[in-house]
């Protein structure tokens, strides 16, 4: 019982990093759609984008490291996604009063483009970025299978990240609007956090089970 | 990997070696055949650029691959003035509806046929071109006579945000001309409601706007309703033998045929230069709504232009 409890919050945690995978990539490729109409399609707007991207990332990777170090929980870790869909909402609501203002300030469409993919992507992404770390600690039992279980993970979450961009260049932007291809990120991710701090009462129970197992 | 699948994967591998060199061989053999010669190709940050010539004409293509190609600009050898493409023709037919600009924008350079021909036209004309290629300017430069002065300048960057800071800097000009290829189609931004607003806006009250686009494909219903949407009543110009496409737009009511006539005549041999009379085209320029109007326009949050062109 608890060992088949044990794999379903596997199995779930697998299945959010493929969410947070595949809504990473998503809304990098929409932040081309959104800065074009202020900044261009210039090559070095999509520099900036992918700068701050990799940056936003990284930082999370480092963030969700240390906070995995002390009582790891599906709780903390449900939060994670729901922080991301909260801090999506600025970029849905005020994203062109933004634009338009630093428009004004900046010149420089290479640092304008910058400034605005920072203050648009920079929060969401990095607690995007915390979730795979904080994901690689849930499931590591012994450290013999750390790698394993690193490897399992990244491969979800970069299938997610692929199928993401590919769904969404490919057919999203063909049938939906931008904002309502955020907005229905947004309450995916939500309804993940939801469902994964729902499932943190079981996650404790079965590690409880087999800690005396 | 055991060695049959190394063999089929052999084999594989060298059926696709050679197709792709016949593919070349086949292509360079046609090109031969007609007398066509690469004399300049690059890659620039943004396509490839290849310059060509044969014994009648100089073209610049913009390509994705060698067969996909098309040529954005070409001019003969002979009589440089005298226009090689329907479009250019079609553009400058324009003048029927709004003529004398003072200030004109252009957003593409390719070749830099419309600024000289409209430099030829209106001496006086401050002509600004938005290229976002620093590539393309040097090109036409080298080999197509194009020269900035202080009537023509270019301004390198994307021509959205040169239209946006123009409108910030209350700017106005009597003609733009929208004539922006990536090879492929009309970058996506330059196709949205939101930017033929910020176009709009830099127009005054008898200004006008020329977008060169196509009539064969899927955006033409949602283009055409965009450009509605924007401006009401636009200006159709097809032709039997082109898949060009004109729009015209302007604030002001367009003219009836009999005035375009009449333009027509007085305009005829000051456009002879080019080659093109221009009595020809007012018939088949119409305001008729021939395209579905249930079709979605594009916008800044809907523009899959690209998609739907397939």
């Amino acid at each position: 019982m608890a060992e088949s409890l044990a794999s379903m919050n596997n199995l779930l945690i697998l299945c959010l990093a493929f969410v947070s995978g595949f809504i990473i990539m998503s809304i990098e490729l929409l932040g081309g759609r959104i800065l074009a109409p202020y900044f261009g399609s210039s090559i070095f707007v999509w520099g900036s984008i992918i700068t701050v991207f990799m940056l936003s990332l990284s930082l999370g990777y480092l963030i969700g490291g240390k906070l995995s170090l002390r009582n790891p929980s599906l709780k903390l870790h449900g939060s994670f996604f729901m922080l991301a869909a909260f801090l999506l909402i600025p970029l849905i609501l005020f994203g062109n009063q933004i634009m338009e203002a630093l428009f004004l300030v900046i010149e420089d469409p290479r640092y304008g483009s910058l400034i605005v993919s920072m203050l648009l992507f920079f929060l969401p992404t990095a607690v995007l970025g915390m979730i795979a770390p904080y994901s690689v600690r849930l499931l590591v039992i012994d450290s013999n299978h750390s790698g394993h279980v690193a490897g399992t993970l990244y491969f979800v979450s970069t299938m997610g990240s692929a199928l993401g961009t590919l769904a969404t260049s490919f057919y999203l932007v063909l049938w939906f609007e931008v904002n309502q291809i955020l907005i229905t990120m947004g309450l995916i991710l939500f309804l993940s956090g939801m469902l994964a701090i729902f499932s943190n009462k079981t996650f404790h129970a079965n590690k409880a089970a087999l800690d005396i197992s | 990997m055991n060695f049959k699948m190394k063999s089929t994967m052999r084999y594989w591998f060298s059926c696709v070696v050679l197709f792709l060199f016949a593919d070349l061989i086949i292509l360079q053999d046609a090109q031969a055949q007609r007398g066509i010669r690469e004399i300049h190709q690059e890659r620039s940050l943004y396509r490839n650029i290849i310059v060509t010539e044969d014994s009648s004409r100089r073209c610049l293509r913009f390509t994705i691959t060698r067969r996909t190609g098309q040529n954005q600009s070409c001019r003969f050898l002979e009589n440089p003035q005298a226009l090689v493409f329907p479009y250019a023709k079609m553009t400058l037919s324009s003048l029927l509806v709004q003529d004398d600009p003072q200030r004109i924008l252009i957003i593409g350079l390719g070749g830099g046929t419309l600024p000289e021909v409209y430099h030829t036209l209106f001496p006086e004309a401050e002509i600004i071109i938005s290229e976002i290629d620093e590539a393309v300017l040097s090109v036409a430069e080298d080999f197509f006579d194009f020269a900035q002065t202080d009537k023509i300048k270019v301004d390198i960057g994307d021509g959205r945000v040169y239209v946006k800071r123009a409108a910030l800097r209350n700017e106005s000009f009597d003609l733009v001309i929208i004539d922006a290829f990536n090879g492929e189609y009309i970058p996506e931004h330059l196709m949205t409601e939101e930017f033929l607003q910020e176009i709009k806006q830099l127009l005054p009250e008898d200004g006008m706007l020329v977008s060169n686009t196509f009539s064969t494909s899927r955006l033409y219903d949602a283009e055409s309703q965009t450009y509605q949407n924007v401006f009401g009543e636009i200006i159709n110009l097809r032709m039997n033998n082109t898949g060009n496409r004109i729009i015209i737009a302007s604030r002001q009511s367009l003219p009836d045929l009999n005035t375009l006539n009449r333009r027509a005549a007085n305009w005829r041999s000051r456009l002879e230069i080019f080659d093109m009379d221009v009595t020809d085209y007012p018939r088949f320029m119409s305001t008729e709504v021939d395209w579905n109007t249930e079709e979605r326009p594009l916008t800044d949050q809907y523009s899959p232009a690209n998609l739907l062109n397939n």
